[in-house]
């Protein structure tokens, strides 16, 4: 649902009533006038669902099911994120072999997500094409081989979670059943072939064209000291943050803009922030392993990448990475005595962070003795990364001016494709109300 | 059911395919991508004319099949909705938003103000309707397809069954029937968990029970179910009444039995 108009007065406008493969519902607004950009607006109509008012007065140990239901392609980070920060308010920490299926799952889900972007969403804004099926005339083994490697991340999502959306076997202290080890050397062979897959995508998706944009973000990302953070870390930027998540709302706060649909999310004193692969890869990129350093020299990149567009290539490394890190945690596996540590409520507040897909996914909860919730607070990534969307599109756009209406407009679709918003996680956004001159 | 669509007749336009989105997670739209192994060959059996989670172009309606996901929780929704009915001949409900309310439909029993200023520091930017209710409220539906999220294999079979003139083989039963059928020990019988398969619909493939866990009903109610009976029998296991009331009261709130049992 497109549309465009060139009015005689030079006022240029190009609109995108509906985007497309994004998850959720939102709509584009330029507005130009003699050639100068006068506004950018990136509007969010998913109407609001309000989780975290019907979550006060439920069980804590419904917290991890309930907010699953924010988002059907990134579930886990939502049940982890919910699940760390119930453990943490009543006192527990979940270790050792519990711990590395959590990750296990969390590959899962990276795999799983990554994949069905890069492939289904992203490549076919490079190659020119409107979908992935359209693609798949043309590129069918392409296509067939990006579908292959979604269904190997789900696969490690059903055998651990029972099914790939909203799973349901992760709860607070753990798991309700744990896999054996013959069980889950079952995916190794599959998983084998994803990595050299995986491999193969990133020497594919580097041969891409990149439109220039290099803005000086400040990544935002978790950091860990033993391994390349996705279920826990610390809170770091390249700009000086270096916090444990606890004092997440002391750093990243929310202000609430009139004339735009989200609770914008800026560093304190600074702006915006970025989160997603691109942060992550330019934090932790000493942690990956020496498969996936490797990968992306030889696909050009440096230890840290600031051009969004390149991101579909970092997706890809780190799908390299999450292939790799899912063969060494089945490897090193020995099933647990217990599915689940128990979890007894005591009055507390818990935070818990973990790394989604598309970046931090942030839970606070306060509970009372009984276990029921008082308070909720949870930030999806697609919320933070809004704001650093509409600069992106306000530094891209003036360079750019001289493509035609169509071109301009699948390119400036293609930047917000870049950070694979996902806009169904829809607590913090809001209805837009047009900002009247 | 509707006239034969032609479905791969040759020579014969193919049937035109829809997935619409109302309020809900996305994750029924994307048990369809989620069909790695069968979605090439969904998308050789039909034109997927309107599906913006996976493209951009859009090919103008009527369209012969439409899948609806979501809830309706807004005015512009509760008039979209309308639209989406008459440029569809044969339209699919997908999901516990779309088929009850979703788990949004927890407003229905609060204030909804309350819950804009829990949520929201400026409420006045807020336009929502007090209530989330489902599509068959608002339009005739020709088939609900239940779960949150759907089974892909049974949304498989609706399509398989609507591109081929016949009835969808999706059964009514209980959870119960599924799970004996598996061969597994009752959980509640054996191991004391609460469980509301025999309240709930089949179709997920008894996964809970499965993992150890009782079923949280997340295909709704069954077509007769006795939600009374079982809250007797689960407080007899020793559950707390406010814990039954919440068990109900989750992504199927809204479906009336489910609805009646935990307001009583």
């Amino acid at each position: 649902m497109v549309a465009r108009n060139k009015k005689n007065n030079g006022t240029r406008t190009i609109k995108v009533d509906y985007l497309a493969r994004v998850e959720g519902e939102g709509a584009l607004h330029v507005k130009l006038k003699d050639n100068q950009l006068k506004d950018v607006k990136l509007k969010i109509f998913e109407p609001p669902r309000f989780f975290e008012a019907f979550l006060r007065g439920r069980d804590f140990r419904e917290a991890p099911d309930i907010t699953a239901r924010i988002c059907g392609i990134c579930p886990i980070a939502y049940q982890l994120g919910a699940s760390q920060a119930m453990e943490e308010a009543c006192g527990v920490k979940v270790t050792g072999p519990l711990r590395d299926l959590r990750r296990l799952i969390y590959c899962g889900e990276w795999i799983e997500s990554h994949v069905l972007h890069v492939f289904m969403l992203h490549a076919p804004d490079f190659l020119g094409y409107e979908d992935a099926i359209q693609l798949a005339k043309d590129y069918p083994d392409v296509v067939q081989r990006g579908l292959k490697m979604k269904r190997i991340g789900n696969d490690i999502m059903t055998l651990l979670g029972g099914r790939e959306i909203h799973p349901i076997n992760i709860k607070v202290g753990g798991f309700y059943k744990v896999p054996t080890k013959k069980k889950l050397q079952t995916l190794v062979s599959d998983l084998q072939w994803g990595l050299e897959a995986a491999i193969e995508t990133v020497k594919l998706v580097s041969t891409f064209t990149f439109p220039d944009l290099e803005p000086d973000y400040e990544f935002v990302a978790l950091r860990h000291p033993n391994e390349y953070a996705i279920a826990e870390g610390r809170l770091v930027s390249n700009k000086g943050i270096n916090a444990p998540i606890k004092q997440y709302d002391d750093y990243l706060f929310e202000e609430h803009v009139a004339h735009s649909t989200a609770l914008h999310t800026h560093v304190r004193e600074r702006g915006a922030c970025f989160l997603g692969p691109l942060a992550r890869y330019a934090l932790n990129y000493d942690k990956l392993s020496k498969t996936a350093r490797e990968v992306s020299k030889n696909a050009g990149l440096g230890k840290s990448c600031s051009n969004p567009f390149k991101s579909i290539i970092v997706r890809c490394v780190e799908t390299v990475y999450a292939f790799e890190e899912a063969l060494r945690l089945i490897a090193g596996y020995q099933m647990p005595d217990m599915p689940a540590v128990d979890v007894t409520p005591q009055a507390g507040t818990g935070y818990g962070a973990t790394e989604a897909p598309r970046g931090i996914c942030y839970h606070r909860y306060t509970i009372d003795a009984a276990g029921l919730i008082q308070d909720a607070k949870i930030v999806s990534p697609t919320a933070v990364n809004q704001k650093q969307i509409e600069n992106d599109l306000r530094e891209f756009i003036p360079a750019n001016l001289h493509l035609p209406d169509d071109k301009l407009q699948w390119q400036c679709e293609q930047a917000i494709r870049n950070y694979d918003p996902c806009i169904s996680c829809s607590t913090h956004f809001l209805k837009l109300t047009i900002e009247r001159q | 059911m509707p006239a034969k669509p032609d479905a791969g007749t040759p020579g014969k336009k193919k049937p035109k395919l829809a997935v619409w989105k109302f309020a809900s997670c996305d994750g029924c739209q994307l048990s369809l991508l989620d069909c790695e192994d069968d979605l090439l060959a969904v998308a050789g059996a039909v034109e997927i004319a309107n599906f913006p989670e996976a493209s951009r172009a859009v090919v103008k309606g009527p369209y012969d099949v439409s899948l609806v996901e979501g809830s309706i929780t807004t005015t512009h929704d509760a008039e979209r909705i309308h639209q989406v009915r008459r440029a569809s001949k044969f339209l699919i409900t997908i999901g516990a938003c779309a088929t009850s309310g979703g788990i949004q439909a927890l407003r229905n029993f609060q204030n909804v103000d309350d819950y804009v200023s829990i949520v929201y520091a400026s409420p006045q930017y807020i336009s929502t309707l007090k209530t989330s209710t489902p599509i068959d409220e608002h339009i005739h539906v020709d088939f609900e397809l239940r779960g949150c999220p759907v089974n892909k294999h049974q949304l498989i079979e609706v399509l398989n069954a609507f591109l081929n003139n016949r009835k969808p083989n999706i059964p009514k039963h209980s959870l119960c029937v599924e799970c004996k059928r598996k061969g597994l020990p009752c959980v509640m019988v054996a191991q004391g968990i609460a469980c509301l398969g025999p309240i709930t619909q089949a179709g997920c493939g008894v996964l809970c029970p499965s993992y150890n866990r009782g079923c949280y009903a997340c295909f709704g109610p069954m077509e007769t179910p006795n939600v009374p009976s079982l809250m007797d029998w689960l407080e007899q296991l020793g559950v707390d009444k406010a814990d039954i009331v919440r068990a109900l009261q989750t992504y199927n709130v809204n479906a009336k039995a489910f609805r009646k049992g935990s307001l009583a």
